[in-house]
């Protein structure tokens, strides 16, 4: 999971303080695991260092940090670059792929391209998998291969079901 | 992709192709090309059209609208005496269950439709041993295909698409029946003799692992297709162990 990437990807909605940025971190990706304050504006610090956010002047107020950040058109790129690739296929992906799918419908980019791109890397390494196992490998190399296989087919079902579900899945995203 | 310029680029093409039945639409227009001696999986969601789509293909339905071509030649106009005849002489078939006759020995059954094309019959029958040995079951050719297991009858009827010497494999779920290792079997069976008597294989398939054997996939939704490469490995993606980028690591975390 790319926090960096991520908080980059909910601030090319609107500029945001980064309480607001957590705030939607945890609700959409947090899943029982709070993202720190501390990594927040230690996160945001360096985009801004690296020039992928801009920060603005600190804002009267209490609270730690008062500043409002904007993507840059780096950081911007930076997002589309990152949402248009697909994963390396292996198992233990999906949660990165849910961040995927959920930024690109949060954003209006498009979910549906992205799940086919996955899909077909997916497809392309069984089908790798695949000659592998049948090109005389040793057993245990099949086994192994076997364990990626059904791993792998296990995201493509998930993938599969996700595309089904995307007209949902935006409207959820649209409503919070 | 590695397809060489002197061959033709595709072998069977749908274009455009519609088909409904009765209100329902099953095909909404589409489209897809097989290139001559390659696997080709077709897989989608149930409903999606991918059955109706190889039927398409396989001349088994006319489209109600669109285009098949079969080696240039559009099979949608052909009158039915015509495609029974390309059916029977240049397309084999292998289905989830049932194209065998359950009274008949495994040799008939592999022999039946070399009969039905006017081959004698003792060379139909040495022919039908032939294969039953190249698929492991030569031990078989004797028993009624009703008594053997669901593997052995899948290699039965694969022996019976291959006998003919056909220019196309339609497969629709060949696997379906299958537990997991018989499945392989029969897809390694399937493959590997297509690949080596240079027949291509068009396979309609749901699952996945099954697709992996092909060397493209198309992916039907909605009645339409949308194709995805799967471009031919190079280098050491292959030779990699499968374990390398499985990373163990991240499995367990």
């Amino acid at each position: 999971m790319s926090v960096p990437l991520t908080l980059l990807g909910l601030l090319e909605r609107e500029p945001s303080h980064g309480y607001d940025l957590k705030r939607d971190y945890d609700a959409f990706f947090g899943r029982g695991k709070q993202l720190p304050f501390g990594q927040v504006y230690a996160t945001l610090g360096r985009l801004a260092r690296d020039g992928k956010v801009s920060a603005g002047e600190a804002e009267p107020g209490e609270g730690p940090d008062r500043k409002r950040y904007a993507i840059t058109e780096m950081g911007r790129a930076e997002v589309d670059e990152w949402l248009a690739e697909p994963v390396e296929p292996e198992p233990h992906l999906q949660t990165v792929l849910f961040a995927k799918v959920t930024l690109a419908l949060m954003l209006g980019r498009p979910a549906e391209t992205y799940l086919d791109t996955q899909r077909a890397a997916h497809l392309r390494r069984m089908h790798d998998l695949t000659e592998l196992k049948r090109t005389g490998s040793s057993l245990i190399d099949v086994l192994l291969a076997d364990h990626a296989l059904f791993h792998l087919e296990a995201d493509l079902h998930w993938i599969d079901l996700t595309s089904a579900r995307l007209a949902e899945l935006a409207e959820a995203v649209a409503n919070r | 992709m590695n397809t060489p310029a002197v061959t033709r680029a595709s072998l069977i093409e749908a274009r455009g192709v519609y088909k409904s039945f009765g209100q329902t639409p099953a095909l909404r227009g589409a489209s897809v090309s097989v290139r001559p001696g390659e696997i080709f999986a077709i897989m989608g969601p149930s409903g999606s059209g991918k059955s109706t789509l190889l039927h398409c293909l396989a001349g088994i339905y006319t489209p109600d609208q669109g285009e098949v071509l079969f080696d240039g030649q559009p099979v949608n106009i052909m009158s039915e005496a015509d495609r029974t005849k390309l059916r029977r002489t240049a397309f084999g078939f292998v289905f989830q269950f049932g194209q065998l006759v359950p009274e008949l020995t495994a040799a008939d059954n592999v022999a039946l439709p070399l009969l039905l094309n006017r081959t004698k019959r003792k060379a139909a029958y040495q022919i039908a041993g032939a294969w039953l040995d190249k698929l492991g079951i030569g031990d078989k050719s004797g028993r009624r295909t009703g008594e053997l297991s669901g593997g052995e009858a899948q290699r039965v009827a694969v022996a019976r698409a291959l006998a003919m010497n056909p220019q196309v494999i339609f497969a629709d779920e060949p696997t379906g029946s299958l537990d997991s290792l018989t499945g392989e079997k029969v897809m390694d069976l399937l493959t590997g003799l297509a690949k080596e008597t240079g027949s291509t294989v068009v396979i309609v398939t749901h699952d996945a692992r099954v697709a992996a054997y092909a060397d493209r996939v198309a992916t039907v939704r909605d009645g339409l297709v949308s194709s995805i490469e799967l471009p031919q490995t190079t280098g050491g993606g292959a030779h990699a162990s499968p374990g390398t980028p499985v990373t163990a690591a991240k499995g367990v975390e």
